[in-house]
């Protein structure tokens, strides 16, 4: 068999990048509301596609302002987290008491609203946003061309898992969230407010959802079906990582980002196939992900 | 007779009269609820019965359908043949999936069904030259002596009766007491001396197996198969109309689905925004209604009784 050219796999390597990083931003928002409030939100994927159809509409209504791209991200990501917020304020915080399906299934509720909703205001065409003018060109890296924009998104994924990394394990609230994750009860009753930590966390978990939906927004086609597809992927790199881990979410989205990348070049076809059977294999193996803790309830 | 008894067999009067109405409409969707309805209680022999939250049960359901009609259609194996063929097959694909998926409980249960109902999805959506990849299977003619909408409402009525009453007799055994004991705590009965995985992987089994017969039922019924059948929200979807009806009732998850088709098929006439009105509908259900219809109803009449 002929090597591959080395400008070529390393293309490739970078594209993976690429989509391990918006893997990430979604996943990590997924693992995060799992770890504190212990709800698999199935709407998390709703609300990445909701930041992507707000970039969207606020891209189209900034249109003569300058820096609009990214006025658009800030805009879009924030109300995703506002949604987000008063989703768990005013619904999902009845449901706690209840038993685990229920609110997996109010979740559930949500992506079939959701995608009603966006369907029903920007219709069921495919929608594209242009890349920000700041962006626009490509650097050449070994003979061949990669957009410039992707590699501000690989630049960016690590500054924010960097960001959280340092609130969640440096400073008091990251310590009230890690806190949380652990016995809320012992943290109520030492005098946190629980019910507002985890609204909080809700909010941050869906602004990071938005926010991944808002910076894919140039890069991929803005369609109905993107929210129902990406949950599954960010199932596969928190089941991978381990729920709740921060860094198993990282490696989670690292890992499945290169195989799908490098999966498509060797078995074009089954590519899709090779993803669950490690989602799979890792259940198997270890039902709390490679860098996950096993469940003490 | 017990009440629930009764139920089946007034059911079954009224539905076979239904084609005495003539309207095509009506027997298309009383097959469809019949279908729809063995699909969901047979999902709820996990559910309700065992406590195992599945959420790939479209797997079983689309290995069904996908093995009765391509053995039809490309093997030209007889009908009857073939659809035994499916409900084994599926049975089979459920032995060897909930062989590892009962080894983790709760949300890793739930998340290792899926992981494999989506890997069956991935095999069906890219192995084109079997299953038509995403064109999906075309073309699945009603077998023989039974080539007309009204008899093959006959048919799955009957098939579907059988499986009730098969159903029915296994929850009410000790097998179905085991299982219910596995429900409420299945430490304790680790403690009395049963294999509470054993159990829990023929109950998984059972449940294929109809989840298969309902598939291969649909296939038909829809004269065509597509991967979509097996898609994650497929799984979601049953799971909703089980748990409209009732998961502590085993005619409970037949009235969801029913209410479910019923409403789809009304709604679906005036606006395509179906998912929006089911999504409420889940919603509403689970902050007012958590027991189900059937459920509520019951919870009603033991309140009202106790007024008394």
């Amino acid at each position: 068999m002929q090597l591959p050219d080395p400008a070529f796999l390393l293309i490739q390597c970078l594209n993976g990048l690429t989509l391990a990083m918006f893997l990430f931003l979604i996943a990590s928002g997924l693992s995060l509301i799992f770890g504190i409030l212990r709800v698999l939100n199935f709407a998390h994927g709703s609300l990445y596609m909701l930041g992507a159809y707000l970039t969207y509409y606020f891209v189209s209504h900034f249109i003569n302002s300058p820096g609009q791209f990214w006025w658009a991200i800030i805009f879009a990501s924030l109300s995703v987290a506002i949604i987000g917020g008063i989703i768990e304020r005013f619904f999902l915080s009845w449901l706690y008491v209840r038993e685990e399906l229920n609110q997996l299934l109010f979740t559930y509720a949500l992506v079939l609203i959701i995608s009603d909703f966006a369907r029903i205001v920007w219709g069921t065409e495919q929608l594209s946003v242009s890349r920000p003018a700041l962006l626009k060109g490509a650097v050449l890296i070994l003979d061949q061309y990669f957009p410039e924009y992707n590699i501000f998104v690989i630049l960016l994924g690590p500054s924010i898992a960097l960001l959280f990394w340092l609130i969640l394990y440096r400073t008091r609230w990251g310590r009230i969230i890690r806190a949380a994750a652990l016995d809320r009860e012992m943290l109520g009753s030492l005098g946190v407010n629980v019910n507002w930590l985890f609204t909080v966390v809700f909010t941050i978990g869906a602004w990071l959802a938005g926010l991944g939906g808002a910076l894919v927004s140039p890069i991929a086609a803005i369609v109905p079906g993107m929210d129902v597809e990406i949950i599954i992927d960010a199932f596969i790199v928190v089941v991978i990582g381990g729920l709740g881990s921060f860094w198993g979410t990282l490696l989670g989205a690292l890992i499945l980002g290169q195989v799908v990348s490098f999966g498509i070049l060797v078995l074009p076809r089954f590519s899709m196939v090779f993803i669950y059977i490690l989602m799979a294999v890792v259940l198997i193996l270890r039902p709390w992900g490679l860098l996950g803790k096993p469940m003490q309830r | 007779m017990s009440k629930e008894n009764w139920f089946l067999v007034i059911l079954i009067l009224l539905l076979a009269f239904l084609p005495l109405s003539e309207s095509r409409f009506y027997i298309f969707l009383g097959t469809d609820i019949l279908i729809m309805g063995l699909f969901a209680v047979s999902l709820n022999l996990l559910l309700g019965y065992t406590g195992l939250v599945s959420f790939g049960q479209a797997a079983y359901f689309g290995i069904g359908a996908y093995t009765c009609a391509l053995l039809m259609k490309k093997a030209s194996v007889a009908f009857p043949i073939a659809f035994g063929a499916a409900a084994v097959f599926g049975a089979i694909a459920a032995m060897v999936i909930g062989f590892f998926c009962i080894q983790l409980t709760k949300i890793y249960f739930a998340m290792l069904t899926l992981a494999f109902s989506q890997i069956v999805w991935a095999i069906a959506f890219k192995w084109n030259s079997l299953t038509g990849g995403d064109t999906g299977l075309i073309g699945v003619n009603f077998p023989e002596h039974l080539d007309s909408p009204t008899r093959f409402f006959y048919f799955t009525l009957v098939v579907v009766a059988l499986s009730f009453y098969l159903l029915r007799k296994l929850v009410n055994s000790p097998f179905g007491r085991i299982l219910t004991t596995i429900r409420e705590n299945p430490e304790r009965t680790e403690f009395i001396g049963i294999n509470v995985k054993l159990f829990q992987l023929i109950a998984f089994m059972i449940s294929g197996f109809f989840a298969a017969i309902a598939g291969a039922l649909f296939g038909i019924f829809n004269h065509s198969i597509f991967p979509d059948f097996i898609f994650w929200p497929q799984s979601a979807e049953v799971l909703i109309m089980t748990l409209l009806g009732g998961i502590y009732n085993f005619f409970g998850p037949f009235v969801g689905a029913a209410i479910l088709l019923y409403l789809r098929m009304q709604v679906t006439s005036f606006t395509q925004y179906w998912p929006l009105i089911l999504g409420t509908i889940l919603a509403l259900l689970l902050f007012f209604f958590p027991g189900g219809i059937v459920g509520f109803l019951k919870s009603r009449r033991v309140f009202t009784r106790g007024n008394k």
